[in-house]
């Protein structure tokens, strides 16, 4: 079993706002996060994953493909966007890194056939990332 | 659903690596430059993770405030800007990156409530780090 790792950049922005609580109870527990203009990251995404390599290629997967289905799958949706108001997801979950990262492992799990994934990382600054192993 | 969450921090410090258990030449031998008596520093990176199921109000494994603050005041404002050796806990053990990696997961393990503790990282230069998840087997 051999991990790769493939890295990806995007920026977008977001809000913390829970509906169901109160104006005071988002600003308590969101802080800064809750102006509802949104604010802004430069996101690093990295995701693993595993499998054989392939004695013909010598590949655990092949880059191109990988690179493709991250672009066609999260970029595209993702990368200069507010993440609330444009990403269907968030319609109903908050855009933290957390749920980020749970929201690209699901549109990327689908997609990635011959190799299975591992983790997806989403650092939303250097000294702040989220891990996902597809846990329940 | 559980995901992990990893915060990076950083002090500095200065420490000076030297045991009486052994003479002065194997103190040399043993640790080279880091055993100079005047001691030496370093900019350290601490890397928390904490692990839990993603509160769906929040959408958070746990509050960044409450780990930044607990961090803040537990972890670095105990060792920044200090001379390890000097601290009561190295009074006896020696102030490496590995026992001082191991001191932060026990005051984390014992003191951070809102989240599960997986694993400290610590780096105590660019080139080398040192991880402790718990578990330790006891001293022989």
């Amino acid at each position: 079993m051999v991990y790769l790792t493939r890295k990806a950049e995007f920026s977008a922005s977001h809000y913390y706002h829970n509906p169901e609580f109160t104006p005071e109870e988002n600003r308590r527990v969101f802080g800064k996060c809750n102006n509802p203009n949104g604010h802004g990251h430069n996101y690093t995404l990295e995701v693993t994953v595993k499998g054989a390599v392939d004695p013909r290629s010598g590949f655990v997967v092949d880059l191109k493909e990988l690179k493709e289905i991250m672009h066609r799958e999260v970029l595209d949706a993702m990368d200069h966007r507010f993440l609330n108001k444009e990403v269907p997801e968030f319609a109903s979950r908050i855009p933290t890194t957390e749920n980020l990262a749970i929201a690209i492992w699901q549109r990327l799990a689908p997609k990635l056939q011959k190799a299975q994934i591992h983790r997806v990382r989403v650092y939303e600054t250097p000294d702040l990332f989220a891990d996902f192993y597809g846990e329940a | 659903m559980k995901a992990h969450l990893t915060r990076r921090y950083r002090f500095s410090a200065s420490h000076r690596l030297h045991s009486d258990e052994f003479s002065p030449e194997e103190n040399l031998t043993i640790y080279g430059k880091c055993n100079n008596p005047h001691g030496h520093g370093h900019n350290y990176v601490l890397e928390v993770t904490v692990s839990g199921p993603v509160d769906e109000r929040t959408g958070m494994v746990c509050n960044l405030v409450d780990l930044d603050g607990f961090v803040d005041s537990a972890v670095l404002s105990r060792y920044n800007l200090e001379n390890l050796n000097m601290l009561q806990e190295f009074t006896r053990n020696v102030p490496t990156t590995e026992n001082l990696c191991v001191g932060i997961f026990e005051i984390l393990q014992r003191g951070f409530r809102q989240a599960h503790l997986e694993r400290v990282r610590l780096e105590e230069t660019m080139m080398n780090s040192f991880e402790y998840a718990g578990g330790a087997e006891p001293r022989p």
